[in-house]
């Protein structure tokens, strides 16, 4: 904490050459204080919900299936499977086309052609829209090519349409920081540039763009609102086992577990919350090894 | 650069690859859904989607109807009345579950794509006025004071207690109540300022009705209303306020909503089923029967108060004449 804080203030400080004035003394002191706000409300929320849901944590949570009639037994198998399907999902499509659009975008494609340049501009924008304008998006196409709602497919289109911008925009970033250098090497030994990106552009760029999708990757496990508005399902007791099959996803049944008047449905709720910090944490973590490990400096 | 370094570098991209195999291979190996048992065992899927009021009583009912039909899915989306009549009425559905009944404009998109539909009253629900547990001096109101209270023109003007009636204490008062996309708002509005939509709106709304549960009981001055349900789990720390329609002060209950005294506040709860899916698909006309046969213990499981004598033979007979 102490180091993260130093870092922080170093650049006030050597810019200023040690700046004592009381106006950047206040200033700092400003900082401080919304810094320990936010870390103290994160603290108090994660720790009320841990010891909520303490009394629920244990293999039933993993192994049961929602139920109405004994609350106190309930669990979030349904919900943890077709989390894992839709994210799964939400992969396979997200992240070959988003990989292969920053390609083109960063390696390819001439800036100064118009087309080009819209692209860029609607991609910036596509990332800040909110993510339920993507689940309304989505019902309105599957009802185009007759797809249902509230399927696996469904779900996983409309979180792989919210994080393919993020892909875009964070692989293009690890292209860019790949010294030119390193094309050009490639170039003049007789490469052709399909070879060149292949072989050495894209290997190196991976611990960014690894990272970049992890993160997005987590933003869509996360996401409630663009399933409930496709009829997110939140109540079945079997197991999402394909594309077309019907699922809820774990943040949407918190929703609707928080919602219930039982305080045994609040508990599960709590313990569902502290499964998926978890599994965030998880794929946080991963991010950071991956880049951690492969991650060169040029 | 040498290519073996090239190599170890793409093995994250083969990691994540590997993991995503594995993960779908995982969800993969539980494709049977216990679709086996005797020989005349129903299996097959029960899509209902609506009301996040009446997805409970169904969700009861479909946990239920497992233990006799294992190999019928029966899933509870809760997309809202208005939503779920959406998907109903263009035959996604099998049943919708709806806290109010079927609007005009919602019958002519179920009679443009061709859907037939059968309407069954399953339960019913006392909206409930509360104050918290530590207010001493409202026990009953009137339906004329709750709309002094909540009508849109006491909006900036009626905010403190003696305004509502010279007996109460000149203290601010402090109102929450359920968002504009509740059906609970709805039908309160409807019932109590006339209109439905129209209400005050300088009170602390929320879409989750434990947060109207903590505010009120927060406070002395606090008022607020949402289902029976929220009352019940929480009688401790909130009172029920009596409503008064002209004929006397009623306490809601279960024993006054199903004999029709507590009015205007006790409401209908439905569930529509489709026609055309009852007569194609024997699980969705068998969980129909089995929810009608079954009502009282499924609205006791929800939590909701039972049909009463009258409602619950209509509900059978019209289950029956469904398919």
């Amino acid at each position: 904490m102490a180091t993260i804080g130093q870092l922080a203030t170093r650049p006030l400080k050597a810019e200023r050459n040690g700046d004592k004035s009381p106006a950047s003394i206040l200033f700092l002191v400003a900082l401080w204080v919304a810094l320990s706000f936010a870390v103290l409300t994160l603290v108090v929320l994660l720790v009320t919900s841990f010891m909520d849901a303490l009394p629920r944590l244990d293999g039933e949570l993993f192994t049961n299936y929602s139920s109405q009639v004994s609350p106190e037994t309930a669990g979030a198998r349904a919900a943890i499977i077709g989390s894992l399907w839709v994210i799964v999902a939400t992969a396979v499509m997200a992240i070959p086309l988003g990989i292969a659009a920053a390609i083109y975008l960063e390696e390819f494609a001439n800036p100064l052609r118009w087309y080009n340049r819209m692209i860029e501009v609607n991609l910036q924008n596509l990332a800040a829209v909110p993510a339920i304008v993507y689940g309304m998006l989505t019902a309105g196409l599957a009802l185009t090519i007759g797809l249902r709602r509230g399927v696996v497919l469904a779900g996983a289109i409309a979180l792989a349409l919210l994080i393919l911008p993020v892909i875009i925009i964070t692989t293009r970033e690890a292209l860019r920081s790949v010294p030119a250098e390193i094309r050009q090497g490639s170039l003049a030994l007789g490469a052709t540039p399909l070879q060149t990106v292949w072989r050495q552009t894209l290997p190196s760029a991976i611990p960014g763009i690894a990272t970049g999708t992890i993160l997005a990757l987590s933003r869509a496990l996360g996401e409630a609102a663009p399933l409930l508005l496709l009829g997110g399902l939140v109540f079945i007791r079997y197991d999402p086992n394909g594309l077309f099959s019907g699922f809820t996803t774990l943040p949407i049944q918190i929703f609707n577990w928080a919602g219930q008047p039982q305080v045994e449905f609040q508990e599960v709720a709590a313990a569902a919350i502290i499964a998926l910090l978890g599994l965030l944490l998880l794929m946080n973590g991963l991010a950071i090894v991956i880049r951690n490990r492969y991650q060169r400096r040029w | 650069m040498t290519t073996s370094t090239l190599r170890r570098r793409s093995a994250p991209a083969a990691a994540v690859l590997t993991l995503a195999l594995a993960l779908s291979a995982c969800g993969g190996s539980d494709d049977d859904g216990g679709g086996g048992g005797g020989g005349d065992a129903l299996s097959g899927e029960v899509l209902v989607d609506g009301s996040s009021t009446v997805q409970p009583l169904t969700a009861a009912a479909g946990e239920y109807f497992a233990e006799e039909e294992p190999g019928v899915n029966v899933s509870v989306g809760t997309s809202g009345t208005g939503g779920g009549f959406e998907v109903f009425c263009q035959g996604e559905t099998d049943i919708s579950n709806a806290s109010r009944p079927i609007k005009d404009e919602e019958i002519a998109l179920c009679e443009e794509n061709g859907i037939e539909f059968t309407e069954l009253q399953v339960a019913t629900d006392a909206l409930t006025v509360v104050v918290s547990a530590d207010n001493d001096f409202v026990d009953c109101l009137t339906t004329e004071e709750l709309a002094t209270l909540w009508g849109p023109a006491a909006e900036g003007t009626v905010t403190t207690w003696d305004q509502v009636n010279p007996e109460f204490p000149a203290e601010e008062i402090e109102l929450y109540g359920p968002g504009t996309d509740s059906g609970t708002f709805d039908y309160f509005t409807d019932e109590i300022n006339g209109e439905e939509g129209v209400s005050r709106t300088d009170y602390n709304a929320s879409e989750d009705d434990n947060v109207i549960v903590q505010g009120v009981s927060g406070s002395a001055n606090a008022i607020g209303y949402f289902g029976y349900t929220y009352y019940e789990e929480n009688s401790d720390a909130l009172k029920a306020v009596e409503i008064d329609s002209g004929e006397g002060c009623v306490a809601p209950s279960a024993e006054t909503a199903q004999d029709g005294t507590y009015t205007p506040l006790s409401r209908p709860l439905f569930i529509y089923v489709s026609d055309t899916a009852a007569s194609e698909k024997p699980e969705v006309k068998a969980f129909v029967d089995f929810y009608a046969t079954n009502d009282d213990r499924i609205a006791e499981a929800a939590q909701y108060i039972p049909l009463n004598d009258e409602q619950r033979s209509a509900l059978e007979s019209a289950a029956e004449s469904i398919g």
